[in-house]
């Protein structure tokens, strides 16, 4: 089933983390073997925050294979010495769990094909989430039980996307788990609710261009997607609207960048969405307690209509 | 008639023990009886008295729990029920069976007001997906939008919603009246049997795709229509059938109605096992 949320404030900054922690809290019973955040934070725009991982958890419920921890630490130096062959310095490092890293990176260049190739051709290391302000949390559990492992409940920023996953056509594992980064684009991030059906054929497409794909997951595919779009000079909006005829099967998605937010309905409008709207805040979510658990009052709400794409900017 | 014969040989499953069994005691079918007061008991209804009026704040309740306590104040005879703070809980105000005025003062989830017969119900906000699914009789008003598969399988009553609605409004319907002040999304009618739609505002792609019977009145423009909807003149009875439903509706009084396009079912699928292969394809 799977349930999404996001939200994004207009002119100014809040606390995303634990605002989409309530949101997603709320959608629990759509989904509690994995729960995925995409945050934008509050950062002064000129080094990369790279949340990486070098193994997976494999606690209760997990697929995974159990793998020594040293491992872990193989994978971490090599790691490094990747990045020092790359020219990046990381200026911070943070081992939030074992397997969970998350570095600060001074890095010039802008261009992250070469860089995350370099990274990712590590057996067992994957990017979650590259770029300058966004950082994508993931893991088994539900959503407080993330937000609690991670910390995230004070996290600062504008928008934020997220996810609480029901695995049905891939395996209970972080790799599988949304938010999905837009590799190879700085700061861009999907989640989805549904199913695609022509994963495969447009997955082999994708891959003869050079895209890469880490999981099974066919949410994998909006984010590949789109950023394909994106490499060939699309708008984020021309690429989600292309998006609607280019993907088939059914579909309510998120996508997220730097400074916007957008949503795509297929058009057959078979998953929910429920969306509120107001000058300074929009949010939305599968159903409407994820919006109520950050505005209990009284407000208007409505299901965007079948094939709709919005966007919108901070 | 024939003499049959009855014979003495025993089938397989005879041989093997089995249909040994001795039915006794009391029939499971059951004769209606004008002396027998069960006859007339309507499991789960109350006399109530509509002057009888409570408020009920759910805002700390599970939707089971709330319904029971409308249930529990439905059996000391309240027949005004004002639920406050629903803050968008599913499941809400589901089963109620008897005549009652409820008003929820907020916005319902999923499945609100689901298989009911009878109750008058006003929401003052929105509903999510499968509003008043499975409606038997009864009146339920939405005061802003509506979700998907809103009036899913109704058999009676009138489901009004004086915002937009989602996707599927009135799939699967088979009877009653489902009043759209605004627009409607894709598959509008979606395989209805009976019934009654009336969007005023713009509908979306696919409407009316594969209905068997039923009628749709669109005020605004259409998408496109689905397999086997076709448009029907829309007569002079039905502007007045119209006139007279949105006036009882509280919606689109000053509405024009000559101009609204009716909708009805081609029933070339209807007939389909009739059909020759040709027709078939035609039909689809």
């Amino acid at each position: 089933m799977c349930g999404i949320a996001g939200l994004i404030h207009r002119g100014k900054s809040s606390n995303v983390g634990s605002e989409l922690q309530g949101m997603l809290q709320a959608l629990k019973h759509r989904g509690e073997d994995s729960t995925g955040y995409a945050l934008y934070g509050d950062t002064d725009g000129k080094n990369f925050i790279m949340r990486f991982k070098v193994g997976e958890n494999v606690g209760e419920g997990s697929s995974s294979i159990m793998e020594d921890v040293s491992v872990y630490d193989e994978r971490k130096k090599i790691v490094d010495q990747y990045l020092a062959e790359l020219g990046a310095k990381v200026l911070k490092e943070e081992r939030t769990l074992p397997y969970s890293l998350r570095y600060e990176i001074s890095y010039d260049k802008k261009d992250l094909l070469d860089f995350s190739q370099k990274i990712e051709s590590i057996p067992g290391v994957e990017i979650l989430s590259m770029g300058k302000s966004l950082e994508v949390i993931k893991d088994l559990g539900n959503a407080k039980a993330v937000c609690d492992r991670y910390s995230l409940d004070k996290l600062v920023g504008t928008h934020a996307i997220g996810h609480a996953r029901m695995a049905t056509e891939s395996g209970v594992d972080i790799k599988s788990a949304h938010p999905f980064w837009g590799y190879p684009f700085s700061d861009v991030s999907v989640v989805h609710n549904g199913q695609l059906t022509n994963y495969w054929n447009n997955r082999r497409a994708l891959e003869n261009k050079g895209m890469r794909f880490m999981s099974e997951c066919d949410s994998e595919l909006i984010a590949v997607y789109i950023a394909q779009k994106m490499r060939e000079g699309a708008s984020l909006e021309e690429g989600m609207r292309d998006s609607l005829t280019g993907l088939d099967g059914v579909f309510t998605y998120f996508v997220a960048t730097s400074d916007s937010l957008g949503m795509a309905k297929d058009t057959m409008a078979a998953k929910p969405l429920v969306l509120y709207e107001s000058d300074d805040l929009v949010a939305m979510g599968s159903e409407e307690i994820a919006i109520r658990s950050v505005l209990p009052q009284e407000i208007d709400t409505y299901d965007p209509f079948d094939g709709e794409v919005k966007v919108w900017q901070i | 008639m024939a003499n049959l014969k009855t014979s003495e040989k025993k089938s397989k499953a005879q041989s093997m023990g089995m249909h040994s069994e001795v039915l006794t005691g009391r029939t499971q079918q059951k004769f209606f009886n004008p002396d027998e007061a069960e006859n007339f008991y309507y499991f789960g209804t109350y006399d109530v008295d509509f002057n009888k009026r409570t408020d009920l704040d759910v805002k700390d309740m599970s939707a089971p729990e709330a319904n029971k306590e409308i249930d529990n104040l439905m059996s000391q005879g309240y027949g005004t029920i004002v639920i406050k703070n629903p803050q968008g809980k599913h499941s809400l105000g589901v089963g109620i069976l008897n005549k009652l005025n409820l008003i929820f003062e907020g916005s319902l989830g999923y499945f609100g007001m689901g298989s009911c017969d009878g109750p008058t119900v006003r929401i003052n906000g929105r509903v999510g997906w499968s509003c008043a699914e499975n409606l038997m009789a009864g009146k339920v008003v939405i005061e802003k939008n509506a979700g998907s598969c809103f009036g899913a399988a109704i058999r009676g009553g009138d489901l009004i919603c004086k915002g937009s609605v989602g996707a599927r409004t009135g799939i699967d319907m088979k009877g009653g009246t489902i009043i759209v002040g605004g627009d409607a999304g894709a598959f509008t009618g979606f395989m209805m049997q009976r019934g009654r739609i009336i969007i005023l505002g713009d509908v979306g792609i696919n409407l009316g795709d594969s209905m068997y019977d039923g009628t749709i009145f669109v005020g605004g423009s259409i998408g496109s229509y689905g397999s086997d909807a076709v448009d029907a003149d829309l007569s002079k009875s039905d502007q007045d059938w119209l006139k007279r439903k949105l006036k009882v509706a509280e919606i689109g009084e000053n509405f024009d109605v000559s101009k609204m396009k009716k909708i009805v079912a081609g029933k070339k699928l209807w007939n389909y096992d009739n059909l020759e292969p040709t027709e078939k394809k035609g039909a689809i």
